[in-house]
């Protein structure tokens, strides 16, 4: 039995019997048993329920009732969705023994699709980094080089899915964090259009740019995750109401006679050469499929990591605030405390990335200097959307690295915040933006490390996104995984 | 010159869920924490939804203190740590990057005198914090969530009082626009709480926290006054303060918390979007809005001919002005006045037997048209509608059991005389000189009947009678 298909694969050979659900879904529980030690993927592996569900789907098959689209499918979920009954920790001591009342609306929705949620992936503390190191859990590792980092926030939904552990994943992306480990991890990730999927059990760190994302290993995979996860929810208020959209369908309708604008600011000084010559090498492979790429040049750019920074952390600082350990958190004797002793004595256990932001985000709200930083902030995000919507006036799609860099090793960059910020530059233009991106697998370093491809598309053309990702990655021929 | 601005909390009660979520807006008698949900509860994950209802209830008071509504109204987190905050975070509304708002610049005339609004804001109420013992010496604090999330409007006053009167008017007149509008029973415990803010001259400024009810303001401003007035006399500034209303001592404390220090660290509640008002849905929300207590006193004045007084008193009253309107027809519109404003609002002065009245238009109209067709005096009238409002049974129903016919038939009335002058004699004779003294006679006649005696037709039989 291959653990190495994809999502839609297991759903034709579940749906004819081909494999038992039962028996992929062990092999799956096995294969994280032997590979989580190095990769650490996981918070929580839900064993025992898997199996039952599995079990469960196979009777309905065998009997032939009704069995829903996943068909069983073993699908990680990071650990800052909520999942009623399975701790949702946000990889934080602060959340160490929370255990939602509740699904988020992506989970039921997953659930209600018989999709099986084998575990909870790891993530940065509350996804506030881009290398899954900051987990009060510990790291998680790059299945390609376990010495390496797997990009980040959403490293634990990267890692799993490259590592086989799983079919699919969901993540979320607040500046990067769903393209980031995709890229890194060789997966396909995709940070829809704000507003398209609910965001309701989606634990809030920066709420007006983040967006749940699934990852998989194809683009079909992905929009296959999409038709069940997308879509107006009454339970979040800032979703849109889309109507009926089939991602699959028409998926290999190809590029032909587009027009694609690769965006000068991210492929120009600053970029790893072996990433510059992939983007090369993927910017020819596009045009022939009968695309037309020109120069884009998007200034603004150049301060979306600065704008983003003080947007999240100002957002972080205020959604962060609630976790005081007065309703819910971890054990601590509230005994000879005053109300803010308790709360400043229990909030000192937040990790260093998730401290900073929030100090940091409370720093540009104060008084006196909202106008300074955060209204600034807001405009060069109102600049961004600008010379975006001018630039899909001209063109389809935009395209650029997914990182400007290759992997690096695990420890690397964790003492200097400032130059890990810098590696979002290509990620959190979508975020500000609201638009959506996706990073495609596209090539191997001669080190033998991911490089991914991303492309954008303007708001909710998440259809024409998919379609040019899919004929993107079907010109790649990459290794399968050794581990 | 006293100065005096106002700050007031109204919970909009009528609504039937909180203002971001499903849970009952109605808190009061509940299990502590029983009426909470992840929104109101601040779980991790959750969402607030924005209730339109309270969207459109806080457009109406906006609309009746004269503000102006903008095209579209955003949302504010307002940051601070408190316990009785599930989230540590307030959501609310907030002006100072533009007026977002739900109303803003209105006016109000109290006796003559105009009162600025500043602005009117849509929030949430915090939970309630419960101390074991008094809050200086407990080590306990209990916190019940079952307030957390209900809908509030936050009205602010320039400071343009000059009275603690002008305020109790003020307030008054307010609680009587909102329960009229519908949207706030303003008389349930914490449906509207007032603080204040106070200068004398050009000194500082103090606010007055922490004041129970209406009755207290207006002594809270007293003491206040007082104290500022004799801290100028004697030289002595008076410094920028917050200070708590002491209900137990009755005078007003400096709060040793450094609130106007607080950095509420405002940030747009991007959870919620922007809402979109415009002057479509303004205008179809005024046809939805009830005619206001200055509209419908005019009415019972120009249509009714009703006193300046009466319709006063009966159109700054729902419950009343109700009843009136659904009593009266244009016959008995007069009777049906002094039925409610004199009669019912006599057996009803307190809110509590207000709402404890059985009455219906029915009773109301039915005893107005029994009086006018002199089939029930005035004074039995009185009777019948005591054991109506007590009993809820209907007019015919009091009149058996309580034996209340109207006597108008001269002949009943002449035989009934003829007794009470054979008992009587003395004051027979006495009537006979000094015919001021016949009311001593009527008196016995009602007596005798219970009082179903028509008045005039005794009256007239009485006078006949003496004269011969």
């Amino acid at each position: 039995m291959n653990l190495g298909i994809s999502a839609v694969e297991f759903v034709a050979q579940a749906k004819d019997g081909a494999i038992s659900v039962e028996e992929f879904v062990a092999k799956t529980l096995d294969r994280i048993k032997k590979v989580d030690e190095k990769i650490h993927a996981f918070i929580t592996v839900d064993t025992q329920n898997a199996l039952d569900k599995a079990k469960e789907i196979d009777k309905k098959i065998k009997s032939k009732d009704k069995v829903s689209s996943c068909f069983g499918m073993p699908i990680s979920i990071k650990d800052n969705i909520c999942t009623a009954g399975i701790k949702t920790t946000c990889a934080s001591k602060m959340l160490e023994d929370f255990v939602a009342p509740y699904d988020a609306t992506v989970t039921s929705r997953l659930k209600s699709e018989d999709a099986i949620i084998i575990g909870k992936a790891n993530l940065d503390e509350f996804a506030m980094g881009s290398t899954t190191e900051f987990s009060y859990f510990g790291p998680t590792r790059n299945p390609w080089n376990p010495e390496y980092v797997p990009g980040g926030s959403s490293g634990g939904s990267g890692a799993s899915v490259a590592a086989l552990e799983c079919l699919a994943s969901l993540g979320s992306d607040t500046g990067g964090s769903v393209r980031s480990p995709a890229s890194f991890c060789s997966v396909v990730g995709l940070k829809p259009t704000y507003g398209l999927i609910s965001r309701y059990g989606l634990v809030s760190y920066a709420n007006s740019i983040e967006q749940v994302g699934p990852i998989a290993k194809t683009v079909e995979d992905v929009a296959f995750l999409l038709n069940i996860v997308s879509g107006y929810d009454p339970h979040d208020n800032t979703t849109v109401h889309t109507g009926q959209v089939d991602y699959v369908k028409d998926l290999k309708s190809g590029i032909q006679g587009k027009k694609i604008g690769i965006i000068s600011q991210m492929v120009g000084d600053g970029i790893d050469k072996e990433v510059a010559s992939a983007t090369n090498t993927a910017i020819s492979k596009l045009q022939n499929l009968g695309a037309e790429c020109i120069p884009i040049s998007l200034d603004a750019v150049e301060h979306s990591v600065a704008a983003y920074y003080t947007i999240a952390a100002a957002e972080a600082s205020s959604n962060l605030a609630r976790y005081d350990n007065l309703r819910y958190g971890f054990d601590f004797n509230t005994e000879g405390y005053e109300f803010k002793a308790f709360v400043s004595k229990a909030r000192s256990n937040f990790g260093p990335e998730v401290t900073r932001r929030m100090l940091l985000g409370a720093f540009v709200l104060s008084a006196g200097y909202y106008g300074k930083y955060y209204l600034k902030a807001q405009k060069v995000r109102t600049m961004i959307k600008a010379q975006l919507d001018g630039a899909f006036k001209k063109v389809d799609y935009l395209v650029s690295p997914t990182m400007p860099i290759l992997p690096f090793k695990i420890g690397e960059k964790i003492d200097d915040p400032l130059k890990l910020y810098l590696t979002d530059i290509n990620t959190v233009t979508a975020n500000l933006s609201g638009i959506p991106a996706i990073s495609v697998p596209f090539s191997m370093s001669s080190s033998g490390l991911p490089i991914g491809i991303q492309l954008f598309a303007n708001s909710f053309k998440e259809k024409e996104l998919l379609q040019a990702a899919h004929a993107l990655q079907e010109t790649t021929h990459l290794p399968e995984i050794t581990l | 010159m006293t100065k005096i601005g106002l700050e007031i909390h109204c919970q909009l009660t009528k609504l039937a869920s909180k203002l971001f979520c499903s849970c009952r807006a109605e808190y009061r008698n509940l299990e502590p924490n029983s009426n909470i949900c992840p929104v109101c509860a601040g779980l991790p994950g959750s969402l607030p939804l924005l209730n339109k209802k309270a969207v459109e209830k806080a457009t109406m008071i906006s609309l009746a203190l004269g503000c102006t509504i903008p095209e579209k109204i955003g949302f504010f987190r307002k940051n601070y740590f408190y316990p009785d905050l599930p989230k540590n975070f307030q959501i609310t509304q907030y002006n100072a990057y533009g007026p977002t708002s739900i109303g803003s610049d209105g006016k109000i005339e109290i006796e003559g005198k105009t009162i600025r609004i500043r602005r009117i804001q849509l929030e949430e109420d915090p939970g309630r914090l419960v101390y074991e013992g008094t809050s200086e010496k407990t080590m306990i604090t209990l916190v019940d969530y079952n307030r957390a999330g209900t809908p509030l409007v936050e009205i602010v006053t320039e400071p343009d009082f000059e009275t603690p009167k002008q305020v109790r008017v003020f307030l008054n007149v307010l609680a009587d626009l909102v329960e009229n509008i519908g949207v706030s029973d303003p008389y349930l415990e914490g449906a509207m709480r007032v603080d204040g803010n106070i200068s004398e001259g050009d000194g500082n400024r103090v606010e007055i926290k922490n004041v129970g009810s209406f009755r207290d303001i207006e002594k809270a401003l007293h003491f206040e006054i007082t104290r500022q007035q004799s801290l100028v006399e004697r030289g002595i500034t008076v410094l920028a303060e917050t200070r708590h209303w002491d209900d137990a001592r009755r005078i007003t404390v400096s709060s040793r918390s450094k609130e106007e220090e607080q950095d509420y660290r405002y940030l747009p509640e991007a959870d919620i979007p922007i809402v979109l008002i415009g002057q479509n849905s303004i205008e179809q929300i005024k046809t939805q809005m009830p005619e206001s207590i200055i509209a419908r006193k005019e009415r019972y004045v120009k249509k009714y001919g009703l006193p300046a007084q009466v319709a006063d008193v009966l159109s700054s009253d729902k419950f009343y002005s109700d009843l009136f309107d659904k009593a009266h027809n244009e016959k008995n519109v007069k009777e049906v006045s002094n039925i409610i404003t004199t009669d019912l609002m006599g057996f009803a002065d307190t809110r509590e037997k207000k709402l404890e009245l059985k009455i219906t238009p029915k009773h109301i109209s039915d005893l107005a048209d029994y009086i006018m067709a002199s089939k029930l005096t005035r004074n039995s009238g009185k009777t019948a509608l005591q054991e109506m409002v007590k009993t809820g049974k209907s007019l015919s129903d009091v009149m058996s059991s309580l034996d209340l016919g109207h006597v108008s038939d001269a002949g009943s009335i002449e035989k009934i005389i003829d007794e009470v002058f054979k008992e009587e004699e003395k004051a027979v004779a006495e009537a006979k000189q000094n015919p001021d003294t016949i009311n001593y006679l009527v008196g016995k006649v009602m007596k005798k009947t219970k009082g179903k005696a028509d008045p005039a037709t005794t009256l007239d039989i009485l006078r006949k009678k003496l004269s011969t």
